[in-house]
C-alpha cells in the first residue's frame, strides 16, 4: 500500500471511496505521524481519538453508501478556530485552558462534511506575526533545512505556521488557516505548499478568534490546488451569525478546475518590482509569467500606484481593530485572571492583560490604542481608511485590463528562527506582496514555484477579482502543472 | 508625531495593560520607529476620498426580533456562558469588589 501520509487529499478521498484503504488506516497513519513529529511543535493539542472516531464513522458510512464530501479525511485545525471542548488558545497565554462550548462555523462545516480532527495547530499569538515566534507555545520549526549543512532551525512562516508545517511534513492532508495580511499565503510559500485566502466574507468568521475583523478571512492550506478547492468548497457559505458573511452561493470549485487560460489576461503590477528583493524571487516571477503564457494567457503590464502605502496602512488598520477586539480579554469571562493583592477591578484588568499578552500583541494593542485615541484618530486611522479606499480602487482599475494578477508571494525564502525577531519593521515587510489584496478583500493564493539556491521553497502569488476564486484556482493549477514542484523536506524530526 | 514615556504610560492605561518603567522605556523607540514609518501616508493625496471601513458591499443585516432564535447565541445557556469563567458565583461572573 502507498504511504498514505504522502498522498494528496484528493487521492486519499478517492482511494478511500474506491476501497483501496480504510478511513481507519488513514487516521492511524496521520495520528502516528503527528505523535512522531513533536520536534516541529506544529500541534498544540493532539486529538487522535477524534480522528479515529470520525474514521470509524466514515468506514461505516462507506458500508451503508452514505458518504459525505470529506468522509475519511482527517484535518488539522488552526488554534484560532473554536472547537467544542478542545483547547482554543489562539497561541496566547491569556486564553490558556479555554475550552469553548461552541464550534466555529468553518470547523463545524468541515465536520458536517465528514472530516475528523487530528489536533489544533500552533500559530503566532492572536495571529500577529510572520514567523510563529510570538506563540506562547514557542515557535513551530519548519520541516525544511537549508542545503548549506548549517542545520539552522527555520521558520515555517506565520501566522498559520503550524498549519503549513503540518502539511509540508505529512502530518495532515489539509488544514485550516486564517489570513489577515498574508498569514495563509506567506507560510504556504515558505513550506512549499498551496494555500488560498478567499474573497472577504466567503468563510464565516463566527467562532474564529478575532484579530482585525475587516481583514480576517479563513482559508485552506494543502498539498495541491485541487485539495484547496475541495476544502474551500466545504468551508465557505453564508452564515447569518456573521454580519459580514457574504450571502452568495458557493460555486463547485473543484469541478470548475481548468488550467486552460486561453483568453485570460494576466496583469503584472510594475510597482511590485521592489528594490532589495533577491534576484531569485524576480527570476521565479519571470518564470511564472512564462508558465501562464504557456497556458494560453496574455500578459499585460498593470499599475497599482498606491502599493507602497499598503503596508503602513495595514499596520494602522489591523492594530486599531485588534486593540478593540482584544479588549474582551479582561479576566472576567474566560482565560487568565490575575488579581494583585488588594487590587480593584481596574488593577485586575491591567494585571491580567500584562501577564496574558506577549510582547508583539502588547505592541500592536498599544499602536492601535494610540491611533484610535483622541487627537490622532483622523490623522492616522481615518487617513489609513482613505488610503485603503485608494488601494481597492487601484485593483478595480487594474481588473479592467486583466483577469488575474501574478506576483511573488514573499520577498524571501524562509528565514531562520530569531533572525528578524529584534526588528518589528523588518518582520512586517515580509507581507509586502500579500497585504494589498487583504486590504482590498480579494481572493489570493500562493502556489509553490521552485526552490532557491539553498533548496528552500519559493511561492508564486495570484490575486483575483472579487468572488473569482475559480480564476485564482485555475491560474494556480496552470502554474502547478508547469512547475512540477515535487520537492519535500527530508525527514529529520 | 512622536511619543514619549508619558504618552506611552497614558496609552498603556487606556489599553488596560500594566507596564513596568523598563517596558515603557523599551516601547518608546519601538512605537516611534513604527509611527515614523507610517508617517509616509501623509504624502498620499486623499482629498475627496471616502474612508473605507469594509470591503463588503452590503448593508448590515438585522436579526429577526425573536427571543432565543438561535440555540447557540440565544438565551437559556447560562451555564455554558459561565463555563470558562475564572470565577463564577451564584450564576454570575464574579469580579473583585467595585463598590466599597
Amino acid at each position: 500500500m502507498a504511504d498514505l501520509n504522502s498522498l494528496t487529499l484528493a487521492q486519499l478521498r478517492d482511494g478511500f471511496r474506491g476501497g483501496e484503504f480504510s478511513a481507519r488506516e488513514i487516521a492511524e497513519g496521520f495520528n502516528a505521524a503527528v505523535a512522531a513529529a513533536r520536534a516541529l511543535n506544529a500541534y498544540t493539542v493532539e486529538t487522535p481519538e477524534d480522528a479515529l472516531a470520525c474514521a470509524e464513522a466514515a468506514d461505516a458510512a462507506r458500508q451503508s453508501g452514505a458518504l459525505k464530501p470529506l468522509s475519511g479525511i482527517p484535518l488539522g485545525i488552526k488554534d484560532l478556530f473554536a472547537t467544542v471542548g478542545v483547547d482554543t488558545t489562539s497561541g496566547s497565554k491569556i486564553l490558556g485552558g479555554f475550552k469553548p462550548a461552541y464550534e466555529s462555523t468553518v470547523s463545524a462545516k468541515l465536520r458536517d462534511a465528514g472530516a475528523g480532527m487530528l489536533g489544533k495547530l500552533n500559530m503566532d499569538e492572536f495571529a500577529m506575526g510572520s514567523s510563529n515566534e510570538t506563540s506562547t507555545y514557542g515557535p513551530v520549526i519548519s520541516p525544511w533545512k537549508r542545503s548549506d549543512g548549517g542545520n539552522a532551525a527555520l521558520t515555517p512562516g506565520g501566522s498559520s505556521g503550524g498549519s503549513a508545517a503540518a502539511v509540508a511534513a505529512g502530518l495532515a492532508p489539509g488544514v485550516t488557516g486564517t489570513d489577515t495580511g498574508g498569514s495563509i499565503r506567506q507560510p504556504a510559500a515558505f513550506t512549499g505548499i498551496t494555500g488560498i485566502k478567499p474573497t472577504y466574507g466567503r468563510c464565516s468568521r463566527w467562532g474564529i478568534v478575532s484579530f482585525a475583523s475587516s481583514l480576517d478571512q479563513a482559508g485552506p492550506m494543502a498539498r495541491t490546488v485541487r485539495d484547496c478547492a475541495i476544502l474551500l468548497e466545504q468551508m465557505s457559505g453564508f452564515d447569518p451569525k456573521d454580519a459580514t458573511s457574504l450571502d452568495a452561493p458557493v460555486p463547485a470549485w473543484e469541478r470548475g478546475l481548468s488550467s486552460d487560460l486561453k483568453g485570460k489576461r494576466v496583469g503584472i503590477p510594475r510597482e511590485y518590482r521592489i528594490d532589495g528583493v533577491p534576484d531569485e524571487i524576480n527570476a521565479l516571477w519571470d518564470q511564472g509569467i512564462a508558465w501562464l503564457k504557456d497556458a494560453g494567457a496574455e500578459v499585460v503590464e498593470i499599475s497599482l500606484p498606491h502599493t507602497k502605502y499598503a503596508l503602513p496602512t495595514y499596520y494602522i488598520i489591523a492594530p486599531a481593530e485588534a486593540s478593540s477586539n482584544l479588549a474582551r480579554y479582561d479576566g472576567v469571562r474566560y482565560g487568565l485572571r490575575e488579581v494583585p493583592e488588594g487590587g480593584n477591578l481596574d488593577a485586575m484588568y491591567a494585571a491580567t492583560r500584562a501577564a496574558g499578552f506577549g510582547a508583539e500583541v502588547k505592541r500592536r494593542i498599544m499602536i492601535g490604542t494610540y491611533v484610535l485615541s483622541a487627537g490622532f484618530y483622523d490623522a492616522y486611522f481615518t487617513k489609513a481608511q482613505r488610503i485603503r479606499a485608494l488601494i481597492k480602487q487601484d485593483f478595480t482599475r487594474a481588473f479592467e485590463s486583466c483577469d488575474i494578477i501574478l506576483t511573488p508571494t514573499a520577498p524571501s525564502a524562509a528565514f531562520g528562527i530569531g533572525e528578524k525577531m529584534s526588528d518589528p519593521l523588518a518582520m512586517y515587510l515580509n507581507d509586502v506582496f500579500a497585504v494589498p489584496a487583504s486590504l482590498a478583500g480579494l481572493p489570493a493564493m500562493s502556489v509553490p514555484g521552485g526552490l532557491d539556491a539553498q533548496g528552500l521553497p519559493l511561492g508564486l502569488h495570484l490575486i483575483g477579482r472579487e468572488m473569482d476564486e475559480q480564476g485564482v484556482l485555475n491560474a494556480g493549477l496552470a502554474i502547478e502543472e508547469r512547475a512540477g514542484f515535487t520537492a519535500r523536506p527530508g525527514k529529520w524530526w | 508625531m512622536s511619543v514619549d514615556t508619558a504618552t506611552v504610560r497614558h496609552i498603556a492605561k487606556l489599553a488596560r495593560i500594566a507596564m513596568s518603567d523598563a517596558e515603557v522605556e523599551a516601547l518608546v523607540p519601538e512605537l516611534n520607529n513604527i509611527l515614523g514609518w507610517v508617517e509616509q501616508l501623509g504624502e498620499a493625496d486623499t482629498s475627496g476620498v471616502e474612508p473605507l471601513a469594509t470591503v463588503i458591499d452590503q448593508k448590515l443585516r438585522l436579526r429577526d426580533d425573536v427571543i432565543d432564535a438561535d440555540p447557540l447565541t440565544g438565551g437559556n445557556v447560562r451555564d455554558k456562558v459561565l463555563l470558562n469563567a475564572p470565577d463564577a458565583q451564584h450564576g454570575f461572573f464574579a469580579v473583585p469588589k467595585v463598590i466599597e
